[in-house]
């Protein structure tokens, strides 16, 4: 086994970025696509965090700091949005959601 | 030793996203986020991002996970109501190709990065040294970023509230 480097954490968040956007763009509960959007953000963070450490700059950090602080705004928004369709349309479904299509 | 732990913790936060989205109860899928999360969280500490390390168990793996299954009870959806519509194999198949095409491009790019430094000091990624970077050179966006926080916040009670 060759020692862990920077590639090792970049290929690892590559394969977490496209599970995530595997989940956005299969999955049909809008809840699930937004859990995934998290894990893309999260894929997204590693990169920096592991960028940041083979630079030897902590810029990387305060740049995951930032994703974090929007991932919790976006988580707090999206989840609102959900809980109004819910409470109005009863469903969680993208698919059932087509008020702007017909 | 590194690389054991890097692939346990590569292994379990791979796990945890590919549960997350192949569980059909969103609730199964919240717990394992949180997998990915936590492992992801400790791959971070094996990088020497402690603030980071501590950030993502506090905000991720406790705030936003919380709020999300939070989230979930709350709606206490029925069964029928979590039931997807069925998906034609063509869609899993042509969903699937082209992601693992996107990640496989993905890493013959990442192949050709090369590491400027091996070692840091040990004072790398601590509270002190991101925090000063943070309020030094990052000020204007750390400004933005809490002026954001604050229309989310505005902006949730606003969509959340039955009657304003």
């Amino acid at each position: 086994m060759d020692p862990i480097g920077i590639h090792h954490y970049l290929y690892l968040s590559a394969i977490l970025f496209f599970i995530g956007a595997f989940g956005v763009l299969f999955r049909r509960n809008l809840l699930v696509i937004l859990m995934s959007i998290e894990l893309m953000l999260n894929a997204v963070n590693l990169s920096f965090i592991a960028f940041a450490r083979h630079n030897g700059s902590t810029d990387g950090h305060v740049a995951a700091f930032f994703v974090m602080a929007l991932a919790a705004a976006e988580a707090g928004i999206g989840l609102a949005i959900l809980v109004m369709l819910f409470r109005n349309r009863t469903t969680v479904q993208a698919d059932d959601l087509t008020l702007m299509r017909d | 030793m590194d690389a054991i732990l890097f692939y346990i913790l590569a292994f379990f936060a791979v796990l945890g996203g590919l549960l997350m989205v192949g569980l059909k109860n969103p609730l199964s899928g919240a717990f394992a986020l949180i997998l990915s999360l936590c492992s992801l969280a400790g791959l971070f500490a094996m990088l020497h991002a402690e603030f980071v390390f501590i950030l993502q168990i506090l905000v991720y793996a406790g705030a936003i996970m919380v709020l999300i299954i939070f989230t979930i009870m709350l709606l206490n959806l029925k069964k029928e109501e979590i039931e997807e519509a069925p998906v034609g194999w063509m869609r899993l198949l042509l969903t699937a190709t082209v992601c693992a095409a996107a990640a496989f491009g993905a890493i013959q790019i990442f192949g050709d990065v090369q590491p400027v430094t091996s070692q840091v000091p040990p004072e790398f990624g601590n509270m002190e040294t991101v925090g000063r970077s943070m309020l030094s050179s990052f000020v204007y966006p750390f400004e933005v970023i809490s002026l954001i926080l604050l229309v989310a916040i505005v902006g949730v009670v606003l969509l959340a509230k039955k009657v304003i």
